[in-house]
């Protein structure tokens, strides 16, 4: 469990997140979802500690992660941010070998070679392993990074907007993927997802975020109504049901 | 090509026999054992001149790799962003406040003045909007200029130009015999030692995010990348002089042939350094021989066309 307590953030004096408590499940795929700027990348990248928490406290099962060595928390959790940044010159293979970098610190062993691989084969990398990563597509490079984090072998794994870049195919195929972590491997997830139907279609745990704000948390089918996202988005929304989990139309 | 540094290290044999074969005195090196002149000649001057050359342009081709990937941009080098500057302002300083100080005073003195120098670069850097690619080589240079025309109004002001015009102006290695080039040793083995960190550096080359993420302490790589920059360039800005384009062009060549995983490619980026500042200094040495044209001069010319091929050409799919 994450268990996330007073959490406020600013960013060059404006408000980000107000005051955030809640509790990110074991065990479950969690979707952050909410309007742009709702402050659900800010709170993941918190989590992540890709940016030092200013007030409040996280703690991941039992540890506290300002406390907490990154080597160690490198262990237990796998962060992916958005990828805005200009590529590096590492062949595929190479990049998703340094996911295995926190277990092994240099001297990779069988087995990390073994996940590796899988990583690479499982978001259909196989074919590109010796291409550099400033020489394939951005949604090719996207899965790249997937697959560094999946070769993490974390039991948490948090992805701020993942399904950037990636075509419908693998879109869907990501979020089963991350499904069947969560339900085989008992992995936890936590994803930033914009298109709230990947929500709908896979998640078990929801958090709306709206304003910096905790808007609504709960199941799909608690969350996912014509009212709370009527009033999340500020747009009327209609909410269906296909094949026993909500459809939200938005178009 | 399969085996690049292979083919590196071969062509690295010929490059320092003819380096040790040439020179204004007429010696045959190959008798050196059996005659006392030709072995003073040897070891007193063609042997150091040729080290120094080959620790030089290792040394500065692996720097010129670490600062791109700690800056996270290919249009650097350590001769573009200050550090050379700064190694010279530190020792100015030391000349000036402490004159007597001992030799290791005065390089410790000089690297720290580069680190902070170079450590300025990054702090200005990490203001500027990430995809402007163009401003960072452009703020080195002004940084570089500001910091250099400091250090000039300060010799001006003391009498110090001469002094100061052996680090500034375009490095050479005329001057090199045995005794006055052993700290490149220096230069060397902190390139050396920056191989162990290898993908520590080739981690953070994917950005501090990527890093965070794999547990590394970002900033402990930055201060260690950084040390070996300053290292590296202050040995060779205060032996031989400002070495321009090694560390810029030769780790880009290395970067379109081999990509950026520094494991593999930090001895193949040391290999060609070496090799293309030797090759630089043997056609100063003999374009108008006996007398020389310094390899900085050489080194201008060849590397600013290398560099124009690079700009143009579409790196090679691997």
């Amino acid at each position: 469990m994450i268990q996330l307590s007073g959490i406020s953030h600013r960013i060059g004096g404006a408000p980000i997140l107000n005051d955030i408590t809640a509790e990110l499940p074991r065990g479950k795929l969690t979707a952050l979802i909410g309007p742009n700027g709702a402050g659900k990348s800010t709170l993941l990248r918190l989590i992540g500690r890709l940016e030092p928490l200013q007030q409040g406290s996280i703690h991941i099962d039992e540890m506290d992660l300002t406390r907490t060595p990154s080597v160690d928390l490198a262990r237990r959790l796998a962060v992916l941010g958005q990828q805005t940044q200009i590529a590096s010159r590492l062949r595929l293979s190479d990049l998703v070998a340094f996911g295995r970098w926190p277990h092994h610190q240099g001297r990779a062993t069988a087995r990390d070679r073994k996940i590796t691989a899988e990583a690479l084969e499982t978001f259909g990398l196989g074919d590109l392993s010796h291409r550099f990563l400033d020489e394939v597509s951005g949604g090719q490079a996207q899965r790249a990074y997937l697959a560094m984090t999946f070769a993490q072998d974390t039991d948490w794994l948090l992805l701020d907007e993942p399904l950037n870049n990636l075509d419908m195919s693998h879109a869907r195929g990501l979020m089963s993927r991350l499904s069947g972590l969560v339900g085989s491997a008992g992995k936890s997830v936590v994803v930033v997802v914009h298109e709230v139907n990947y929500a709908a279609a896979w998640a078990d745990h929801i958090v709306a975020l709206k304003d910096g704000r905790i808007a609504a948390t709960g199941t799909p089918d608690e969350v996912l109504n014509a009212g709370t996202l009527s009033a999340l988005y500020d747009t009327e929304i209609e909410v269906a049901r296909h094949q026993g989990r909500p459809l939200v139309l938005h178009h | 090509m399969k085996h690049p540094l292979g083919v590196t290290v071969a062509a690295l044999v010929p490059l320092t026999l003819a380096s040790l074969m040439t020179g204004a005195a007429s010696i045959d090196v190959f008798a050196a054992p059996s005659d006392p002149w030709a072995m003073l000649v040897l070891m007193e001057s063609r042997l150091p001149r040729t080290l120094a050359v080959l620790l030089t342009g290792a040394a500065l081709g692996v720097a010129g790799m670490l600062l791109q990937a700690l800056v996270r941009n290919r249009f650097v080098g350590p001769d573009t962003v200050g550090t050379g500057e700064s190694a010279a302002l530190g020792l100015l300083a030391i000349t000036l406040l402490a004159p007597a100080a001992p030799i290791w005073l005065k390089i410790l003195t000089a690297a720290a003045a580069a680190m902070a120098g170079t450590a300025l670069f990054v702090a200005v850097i990490r203001r500027l909007p990430p995809r402007e690619v163009m401003l960072v080589p452009i703020t080195g240079i002004v940084l570089a200029g500001v910091i250099g025309s400091i250090v000039t109004y300060i010799a001006w002001q003391t009498d110090l130009i001469q002094l100061i015009t052996t680090w500034l102006m375009t490095g050479e290695f005329s001057g090199v015999i045995a005794g006055r080039y052993e700290v490149l040793w220096i230069a060397g083995a902190a390139a050396g030692l920056a191989w162990f960190a290898a993908d520590r550096f080739a981690i953070l080359g994917l950005g501090e995010e990527v890093a965070t993420g794999l547990g590394l302490g970002t900033k402990g790589i930055m201060r260690l990348g950084l040390a070996v920059v300053s290292l590296v360039t202050a040995m060779v800005v205060t032996t031989v002089g400002m070495i321009p384009f090694i560390g810029l062009v030769v780790p880009n060549i290395i970067s379109r042939i081999m990509g950026d995983n520094l494991r593999q490619s930090l001895p193949m980026v040391a290999a060609a350094g070496a090799a293309l500042l030797m090759a630089c200094d043997l056609i100063g040495r003999l374009v108008r021989y006996p007398f020389e044209i310094p390899v900085g001069t050489i080194m201008g010319f060849v590397g600013a066309g290398i560099f124009l091929i690079l700009l143009y050409r579409k790196p090679a799919h691997g």
